[in-house]
């Protein structure tokens, strides 16, 4: 190989990889939690809700589960405005990231919430448990800990989405990458190091998931 | 034998004296021709592109006219590409390089240039409501460029710490970002600003500030004082009668700047 490899020149900018790094990881954090609060309300309508409910939300499923996220972000952040309302980057992405979580979780939850044995929710009512406590304690943490690892999957997918937001000039981490490759043309060196870092968040989320899952949801640590 | 030697130095004296006369005169050979062979870009518009008949159409060609009948002769226009047209010149194959053409030292050493005739510059745009005049002025505003373009390197060692520089990926996400009116400000190119206004917004991007000009001249052959002579007095001639603002109205939107 005749390349000439130079690593160095990337550290003097470190601290635009670290503000990338650093929105990632917000980005992620505020979209994923809203957008999994969004999925177990979108299950529980699809679910157990009334008719006219499901089919609402059956049509912002398929809406937004059929359309790629890059569009949904630039309809957000380009398009909004021209109704009226007009959103800063960080939250058109947070935005676009929570619609588009929202939408497939409530679809992987539905999935953990379909699978609810029949006889737990007759054992539990008839234990006097009220309504709310049913599905809080037998309905919903069992199908959240049945659908744990497709959820935190399509987490990760969403971090790795974050980086499709520095299209709209959101300073996250592939942001950082294409500023510094437009600086010093080192793209190899550049890009190498952004998927390096991308690996290590999303092995780093993939362990969050699993200890949430073992504090939170009382899974099993296998 | 010394009369054949006498002969031969005549004839050798003669064809010394003939070349530099054969050379010299671009203009006299265009005039007596009838025709001036103008080499245009086809590529870039709006300076030069391909119109929906085939035929070359832009802001160089209708200078290229311009300065044809200024000349009173009739205009036979060349397409080039931007790594051709100065072998092209050199080569005789055109008299004239109309083709968005900058000046730099490089190329001073190989052809000469007219004056100006069209402006091309970086600058700073922004709406009628944005009262900047320099770079000084952007200090807690925000402004949309592309990332890695000319204007991005040059705004980002000048601009005040307090503005805000927000990077899109190419030039078309900077205009959708003025145009949804997610910035108020772009540095661009004067030719970006142009497709800016040619899409009609509501409200239209007004020059600010220039960050680096470097405007259009025409490409000649070196050693021809007489033919620049003439292309200096028609774009001279063309500016002053109007001509050359309605060329930049028509193609850039905006009216030729008093100095360029």
């Amino acid at each position: 190989m005749g390349y000439h490899f130079d690593f160095s020149d990337l550290w003097g900018y470190r601290e635009v990889f670290f503000k990338g790094i650093w929105l990632t990881l917000f980005l992620t954090a505020v979209g994923c939690s809203l957008g999994i609060a969004v999925g177990i309300g979108g299950a529980a309508s699809r679910q157990y809700g009334p008719k006219w409910l499901r089919v609402i939300v059956g049509a912002y499923v398929e809406a937004i589960r059929n359309t790629p996220f890059l569009v949904q972000l630039f309809f957000i952040f380009f398009g909004l405005p021209a109704m009226g309302v007009k959103l800063g980057e960080l939250q058109a992405a947070i935005l676009t990231m929570v619609v588009n979580l929202g939408a497939y979780s409530t679809e992987i939850i539905r999935a953990g919430l379909a699978s609810t044995h029949k006889g737990q929710v007759e054992a539990a009512e008839s234990l006097a448990m009220s309504g709310p406590q049913i599905f809080r304690h037998v309905i919903l943490v069992p199908a959240l800990r049945r659908i744990w690892p497709a959820l935190s999957s399509q987490c990760v997918i969403v971090m790795l989405g974050s980086a499709v937001c520095s299209q709209i000039s959101a300073e996250e981490l592939t942001f950082a990458a294409n500023f510094v490759a437009s600086r010093n043309f080192r793209n190899f060196e550049v890009y190498l190091v952004s998927t390096v870092i991308y690996l290590a968040l999303a092995i780093g989320l993939r362990y969050l998931f699993r200890v949430i899952g073992r504090y939170v949801l009382k899974m099993s640590w296998e | 034998m010394k009369r054949r030697a006498l002969f031969a130095a005549a004839l050798a004296l003669a064809a010394l004296a003939q070349a530099p006369l054969a050379h010299a005169d671009a203009l006299a050979d265009i005039k007596k021709a009838g025709v001036i062979k103008i080499a245009v870009p086809q590529d870039f518009p709006p300076f030069g592109s391909v119109g929906g008949d085939l035929k070359p159409v832009g802001y160089d060609i209708d200078t290229a006219a311009l300065i044809a009948k200024e000349m009173g002769v009739k205009l036979e226009l060349v397409p080039v590409t931007s790594a051709n047209r100065i072998p092209y010149l050199t080569t005789k194959k055109v008299d004239l390089v109309i083709s968005s053409l900058g000046k730099n030292p490089e190329r001073e050493k190989v052809i000469d240039f007219s004056d100006a005739y069209a402006p091309f510059f970086n600058g700073v745009f922004g709406t009628a409501d944005e009262k900047v005049a320099k770079v000084e002025d952007l200090a807690g505003k925000t402004i949309g460029v592309t990332r890695g373009a000319v204007e991005d390197l040059e705004l980002s060692k000048v601009a005040p710490p307090t503005a805000t520089i927000k990077r899109f990926e190419d030039n078309n996400a900077t205009i959708s970002a003025f145009l949804s009116g997610q910035v108020q400000l772009v540095a661009t190119g004067n030719v970006v600003a142009a497709a800016i206004i040619a899409k009609n917004p509501p409200k239209k991007p007004e020059t600010k500030f220039l960050i680096k000009n470097s405007p259009c001249y025409v490409g000649l052959n070196k050693g021809e004082a007489a033919l620049l002579a003439a292309v200096n007095a028609a774009i001279a001639k063309t500016r002053q009668n109007g001509a050359l603002n309605g060329v930049s109205q028509k193609w850039l939107g905006t009216a030729l700047p008093a100095t360029l």
